[in-house]
């Protein structure tokens, strides 16, 4: 069992919760996931790591209760704890001092951007950041980022708050007055995507890190395929930071919504025999 | 039926005392266990079927050494008790080993009976035996020998981990064992479907060993969490590693990440570890559609085509490319899968999986093949035959091909020698080339059966043994 040390509400259906796992607090990297099981019933859902204190030996997760795994992990409190926990998993972000780097997250993803744009940060490159959300109430760890960047962009798509409009717009506007080492981006598949498409034009290497459907999380079941320069790869073991101009993105958003019907009738189930306050 | 001879009573019926199973028509509506075991009566009418010959060559086809005669001759005599405790002096998890051991090609092989009738159906008695004492609750648990003070970590608590753990916690040795996953048992959870190893009975051995000494560690993937050098520097004098075949193999034909393509292991995984046959009471969803087609024909194939009917499938095939001949799964489960209605297309193998414009699996392009010459593995290889492309409708694919070492432990243990496939090099003890350092099981010889890994978990127990007492 893994204590909630204490929970936040950062948003609408957004949280996030510090848990004690003090062994994958040690080894943690940026970059990388852990798997959840919420209890006996539960599925096991990969969260990239949002932070981690070494000292304190927690792990810190957000997520956005998308579905019925999130919802349900949503309603623990802390002192609650989470019956599995594992990891780190998956291979550590590449950091070294690239020079000139762009970080760019999306919704959720600026969760598990934060950790790499620190590690770069302290690595020494000059870090510019985006962050964006369709809303000023979506949008996550603005103070955090702004602490670990020399310069931070923040959009929302309808304009609440900072610049209106996606993070694809700052960022062709930032590649095109300056030359850059390399693009980091998290956030949905669309947006990695179109930051890819970006980035691409401009011939700037890009990171991205996805986060497929996955079972085991550690190689063993391939449902977490994705194809990555015409090769197929385990975004588990191999990833899951991958070179975002060679990703099949269409393959990973048909992949995305293998279980949509099966994952509408769990989120029906829901409200029936849980804790749930309907 | 049965003579009574000079001195002992045999029962010279030529065949076997017939498994007492579900109808096929009712188990493939549900997940309960498809043979149900022996009753009292059968088992001593099976056990007089034992000549007690003096060679008895069946021991030499036990990897674990049973004194299978002993056993057998207590069943005779009513001593359930006893023959179970017989068992256990060698085996921890007999009633695992009496229903999943390929007896047919060990023990029953070189059964004298089995000359010129059918052999005593010693796995079928073992199982007898073995629920027979978890009927009357948790019976004997092993004492272990006095503490020797030596620590051992074993990596993967499958067969081969499950195995070691119980002979070094026997031996006096403190034994911890480190689970990747949040259930111990490694493919006895995760591959064997329920209707054929309920998971209660893998529960239950497992509470067994624990109860004996052995601690066991879930979420824990060494390799990740913890290096194997880092389990040596933090006062492990021993490592045995056991992580088994856990990299799915895939055929790289075009289609093959289509919506609907599972590997065995996924979809086995999801149905059997996360329970999806009990969706949405178990949240983690499976689909299976109205036709399912398994590439392969070993037994997780079987286990693959069988899960599939009970899902629900209409059509559940076999898609082999060699000949019934050269199916490498046990003939009791090919038995089994015909009875339930599984279709078997031989000589095939698909070149191309069709998808539908939302990436759905709508079908295969298959071959038809012949087959030429034997290959290195001895079986006939199957040759295409030009031309013979033709479509076969389906909705679920599923991948059972064979699997390849999992890489988190040598990727992490840089001074482990690995062969060419990556699997672990170690002698039959299990040494390998790091000191101190074990390994046994599936991660050393490729995807076996569990008995095979048994067998390596107890060489390995006994050659750890060994270099503790240099230590």
């Amino acid at each position: 069992m893994y204590r909630i040390r204490s929970k936040k509400v950062l948003g609408p259906e957004l949280k996030l919760m510090v848990v004690e796992a003090p062994e994958i607090a040690a080894k943690a990297q940026p970059g990388q996931f852990i798997i959840l099981r919420e209890n006996e019933y539960g599925e096991r859902i990969p969260l990239t790591i949002a932070d981690f204190d070494r000292q304190e030996g927690t792990i810190t997760i957000i997520f956005q209760e998308v579905g019925r795994s999130t919802r349900d992990l949503g309603l623990l409190e802390a002192g609650d704890s989470i019956l599995d926990f594992v990891g780190p998993l998956g291979k550590k972000s590449e950091i070294e001092d690239f020079g000139k780097v762009v970080c760019v997250g999306g919704g959720v993803g600026v969760a598990p951007v934060y950790p790499i744009t620190r590690a770069l940060y302290e690595a020494g490159n000059h870090v510019i950041s985006i962050i964006g959300a369709r809303n000023r109430e979506l949008l996550i760890l603005e103070e955090e980022m702004r602490k670990v960047s020399h310069q931070l962009v923040v959009m929302t798509d309808d304009g609440s708050y900072g610049e209106k409009g996606f993070v694809t717009d700052a960022l062709r506007r930032i590649l095109s007055q300056d030359n850059y080492a390399r693009v980091i981006a998290i956030g949905p598949l669309v947006m990695m995507k179109a930051v890819s498409e970006v980035t691409k034009e401009f011939g700037v290497k890009t990171i991205v890190s996805l986060n497929p459907i996955m079972v085991d999380g550690t190689g063993m079941c391939g449902a977490c395929r994705v194809e990555v320069g015409g090769e197929t790869r385990f975004a588990c073991v191999d990833g899951p930071e991958f070179d975002g101009h060679q990703v099949d993105w269409n393959l990973a958003q048909q992949r995305a919504r293998m279980f949509l019907a099966q994952e509408k009738i769990a989120d029906e189930a829901h409200g029936g025999g849980c804790r749930c306050q309907k | 039926m049965s003579e009574v001879d000079a001195k002992r009573k045999v029962n010279k019926q030529p065949n076997k005392q017939p498994m007492p199973t579900q109808d096929p028509q009712v188990r493939i509506k549900n997940f309960s266990e498809v043979a149900l075991g022996y009753t009292e009566e059968d088992a001593v009418i099976e056990a007089e079927r034992c000549l007690s010959c003096k060679k008895s060559p069946c021991r030499q086809g036990c990897p674990v050494e049973i004194d299978i005669p002993a056993f057998i001759e207590r069943i005779r005599e009513r001593d359930f008790a006893g023959a179970i405790a017989k068992i256990k002096e060698k085996n921890n998890l007999p009633a695992i080993c009496g229903r999943v051991c390929p007896q047919e090609a060990q023990c029953e092989k070189y059964c004298l009976v089995g000359k010129k009738k059918e052999p005593v159906a010693i796995g079928r008695l073992e199982r007898f035996v073995a629920d027979y004492e978890m009927a009357r609750g948790e019976g004997t648990i092993q004492k272990p020998a006095s503490p020797t003070g030596k620590k051992v970590a074993i990596v993967g608590s499958g067969p081969a981990g499950l195995t070691a753990a119980a002979d070094l916690c026997m031996m006096g040795h403190d034994v911890t064992v480190f689970e990747a996953l949040h259930t111990p048992g490694g493919v006895l959870v995760y591959g064997i479907p329920e209707f054929r190893l309920p998971k209660d009975i893998v529960r239950r051995e497992i509470a067994n060993i624990e109860k004996m000494g052995v601690k066991i560690r879930t979420n824990m993937v060494i390799g990740k969490v913890l290096t194997v050098d880092e389990l040596l520097q933090s006062g492990y004098d021993a490592v045995f590693i056991g992580t088994g075949a856990g990299l799915p193999y895939f055929m790289n034909i075009p289609g093959e990440n289509s919506n609907g393509v599972y590997s065995a292991n996924e979809f086995l995984t999801r149905s059997n570890l996360m329970k999806a046959y009990r969706f949405p009471e178990y949240i983690t969803p499976i689909v299976t559609g109205k036709r399912v087609a398994v590439i392969g024909a070993g037994n997780v194939a079987m286990d693959a085509a069988r899960t599939a009917l009970r899902l629900g499938a209409e059509e559940s095939y076999i898609v082999y490319r060699r000949s019934e001949k050269e199916m490498p799964a046990r003939k009791e489960e090919i038995e089994h899968a015909h009875e339930e209605g599984v279709k078997f297309h031989l000589l095939t193998s698909p070149v191309e999986i069709l998808a539908d414009e939302e990436g759905k699996v709508r079908g295969m392009t298959c071959l038809r093949y012949e087959l030429g010459e034997p290959d290195e593995s001895g079986r006939r290889s199957p040759i295409p035959i030009k031309g013979s492309e033709f479509f076969m409708e389906v909705d679920t694919v599923v991948m059972a091909i064979g699997q390849g070492p999992n890489p988190l432990v040598p990727e992490t243990t840089p001074d482990l020698e690995l062969n060419r496939r990556g699997n672990i090099v170690a002698d039959e003890t299990g040494k390998t080339s790091k000191p101190g350092v074990f390994a046994g099981g599936d991660i050393v010889t490729g995807a076996a059966t569990v008995i095979l890994a048994m067998g390596a978990g107890k060489k390995a127990a006994r050659a750890i043994n060994d270099y503790l007492a240099t230590l």
